[in-house]
């Protein structure tokens, strides 16, 4: 009877023991097109290292799925080795205590990740108020950028705006033409998104920073606030009546055919001109939205969370790694669209708008403009965040006056935090 | 043995009852609980009193998923239950090609809700549906883009949905239309009731029980209704069409404020109750009166 219970037990046990080493369960919503590639990257990676990849992918609704599923998953005191979440959030997880002890802090510290990474990018990186690190960073995705058509410029003789004033000049002409001056998709997370980079252009650096970072509810409710929200009221004339609820890549395809001539979009927009085989300053422009020195960043990001059993420890471990090899940082970012997160990852292999992000991203931080998007979740409490996208949303998709928003505003934002 | 013969029935019972008061109440109770709670990304259990309530109201887009509810619901039961009515009586005239025709009614319930926001949102798009194919074939003034008018697109939902729910309601009422006895209609005829008053006076009073199912289906419906405006216009423009239980889960999922959601889901609760816990009861007890 004995030797039977032993021979099922090593039948069933087989399978594990061959397994040992590093273990990771990752959770993720990179399901689509270039994502799905990117990601395949760090599998590849991973499982080369003899580690043992379980993937976890949640599709849908833009992350919203996959927070659910997360959520049961620390309730049930059962948590993946790692999950893409990003910003503040990071932060906001390890005040619950579902992160310390920081397995990849080690890691991190003998990589010297503080000399990898910018000041900015590492901060948000940290947890224990900036002690240990317990993400580790994939890209950085620029927000604030205009991608336009060429054909349609050039035959209008419209260059790339370098002022709020320029882009609505050249709008005009455009709309007198028959031609759609900003494709847009009216979802609250774009109508976020463009007037995240219009708060930065018309308010400035310090402006921005004072509103979306500190949530100072004075800023948000300044007269300064209310010529932003006149900008989006003319932003709104210069959209098309079938814009609620677009999705942002149908109006990227709007600019391609040149059906419209704007479109303010982060740069994962560059994706859909890649697929469609065009060109950087061949097929169409990309430039940043005007601004002074500004530049509003999106860091994608692995969280670390604690866990038990030695090979689940040394599988977060090689992972943390492996997202911050070179390698994987340069590879991962061409498919992605965005610029690696790693300081020293040559940008000789990637695109021109890339290659201006990254100067660009130089030039800001020396200064002071580099700031994080709200729209995207890297700034603010996501209460307070969702509180200041709503009015947002309403603002531009109803007869609002700006006076009346920004006192919507500023309530709001106390209201929610 | 007799004990098990007698106790067998119970026996059987008792895992999915068991099942069911954990994961229904149960988890009504964890919810109502967590309401009263500061959770906000992670649920967390010291009381905290009734300030997410006192959050919950003040929040202006509350207000509008509120608003929404109740005119979805009205509009969506009042019509559904008329439109039933009326394709039901059609089809219990012994009409030709009863069956195909009731096939094509029913449908649309055959399809997700998600499916039918994804076809109306082409349909009623201005750019490229009713509008646009109005003023193709020549009414160039012809408007119609409630889809992208905040105020009117509740109403874009309410046409989906009834769409959808009313062919459904056609087939309980015909079920129930077929259960009447013909020989009172008979008996009605004989006596001089024209066709109208068969029908007003005597066969829809008696199919209470089947107002009855169909009006706590589409309650259910409309106020679970999440997918349908998700898909349709995702609560929008702006805020416009949002509904409890969207504002719900963006609160729990996307704003890490599950106390809050928990507050609302709970005001949903309240709501569905407050409506069809008396409705069951008068009808319930009349039933008992009869015994």
């Amino acid at each position: 009877m004995k030797k039977i219970i032993i021979a099922i037990l090593a039948i069933v046990l087989a399978p594990t023991l061959s397994y040992a080493g590093s273990k990771a369960e990752v959770l993720h919503w990179w399901t689509s097109g270039g994502e799905a590639k990117a990601l395949q990257v760090l599998k590849d990676n991973f499982a080369a290292q003899g580690g043992e990849w379980k993937d976890m992918p949640v599709a849908g609704g833009g992350g919203d799925a996959a927070m659910q599923t997360l959520k049961a998953r620390i309730v049930a005191n059962d948590a993946p080795a790692a999950a893409q979440i990003k910003g503040p959030t990071i932060q906001a997880y390890d005040r619950e205590g579902v992160v310390a002890p920081y397995n990849i802090d080690a890691v991190a510290k003998a990589e010297g990740w503080d000399k990898l990474l910018s000041k900015q990018v590492a901060g948000h990186m940290k947890c224990d108020n900036g002690k240990a690190y317990c993400a580790a960073p994939v890209n950085i995705h620029r927000i604030d950028w205009f991608w336009a058509n060429k054909k349609v410029l050039d035959s209008n003789g419209i260059k790339m705006p370098t002022s709020w004033d320029e882009f609505n000049t050249a709008a005009d002409k455009l709309q007198a033409k028959g031609i759609i001056p900003l494709a847009h998709g009216s979802q609250p997370w774009q109508d976020a998104t463009v007037f995240e980079a219009v708060a930065l252009g018309i308010g400035g650096n310090k402006f921005y920073k004072k509103a979306f970072v500190d949530a100072d509810v004075k800023t948000l409710g300044s007269s300064t606030m209310v010529k932003i929200f006149d900008q989006m009221r003319k932003l709104k004339g210069y959209t098309d009546p079938g814009s609620p609820g677009r999705d942002w890549n149908v109006a990227t395809g709007m600019v391609m055919e040149g059906k419209a001539a704007f479109q303010l979009m982060g740069d994962w927009a560059k994706g859909e001109f890649a697929a469609a085989g065009l060109k950087p300053d061949v097929d169409y422009y990309c430039a940043s939205t005007p601004s002074n020195n500004g530049y509003l960043y999106n860091v994608d990001s692995f969280i670390f969370f604690k866990i038990k059993g030695k090979e689940k420890v040394e599988g977060q471990k090689l992972l943390a790694s492996l997202i911050m090899g070179k390698e994987f940082q340069k590879v991962f970012n061409i498919y992605k669209g965005s610029i690696p997160a790693r300081l020293d990852v040559p940008m000789d292999d990637f695109d021109k708008c890339a290659k201006k992000s990254n100067a660009d991203l130089n030039t800001a931080a020396k200064k002071g403009g580099l700031l994080p998007s709200f729209a995207h979740g890297m700034t603010l409490e996501l209460g307070v965040k969702g509180a200041i996208q709503d009015v947002v949303t309403e603002h531009f998709n109803s007869n609002m006056s700006s006076q009346d928003a920004v006192k919507k505003l500023s309530a709001a934002v106390k209201a929610a935090s | 043995m007799y004990w098990l013969k007698r106790n067998l029935p119970r026996l059987v019972i008792a895992p999915s009852f068991g099942v069911i008061a954990w994961f229904v109440y149960g988890f009504i109770f964890w919810t109502i609980y967590i309401s009263f709670t500061k959770s906000k990304l992670l649920p967390k259990y010291e009381l905290w009193g009734i300030d997410q309530y006192f959050r919950l109201w003040s929040m202006p887009r509350w207000h509008v998923a509120v608003e929404n509810l109740f005119i979805f619901t009205i509009l969506f039961i009042i019509l559904c239950v008329f439109i039933g009515i009326v394709l039901a009586i059609l089809l219990d005239q012994k009409i030709r090609a009863e069956g195909f025709l009731r096939t094509i009614y029913l449908y649309p319930m055959a399809l997700s809700f998600i499916v039918t926001g994804t076809a109306w949102r082409w349909i009623l798009n201005p750019s490229l549906g009713i509008e646009k194919f109005a003023q193709d074939i020549g009414f160039e003034t012809f408007t119609f883009d409630w889809l992208v008018t905040p105020g009117m697109s509740i109403y874009t939902i309410v046409i989906a949905g009834v769409w959808q729910s009313s062919g459904f309601i056609m087939a309980i009422f015909l079920a129930g239309l077929r259960s009447v006895d013909d020989e009172i209609i008979k008996a009605a005829k004989i006596d001089g009731a024209g066709i109208v008053s068969v029908y007003t006076k005597i066969i829809l009073p008696m199919m209470r029980p089947v107002f009855m199912s169909a009006i706590v289906i589409l309650v259910h419906l409309a106020i679970k209704s999440y997918d349908l405006v998700i898909a349709l216009t995702a609560g929008g423009p702006g805020i416009s069409s949002d509904m409890p239980a969207v504002f719900m889960t963006q609160m729990a999922f996307h704003r890490s404020e599950i106390g809050l959601a928990s507050a609302s889901a709970i005001m949903m609760f309240l709501t569905v109750s407050a409506i069809v816990v008396p409705y069951l009861y008068s009808e319930l007890k009349r039933e008992d009166d009869r015994k």
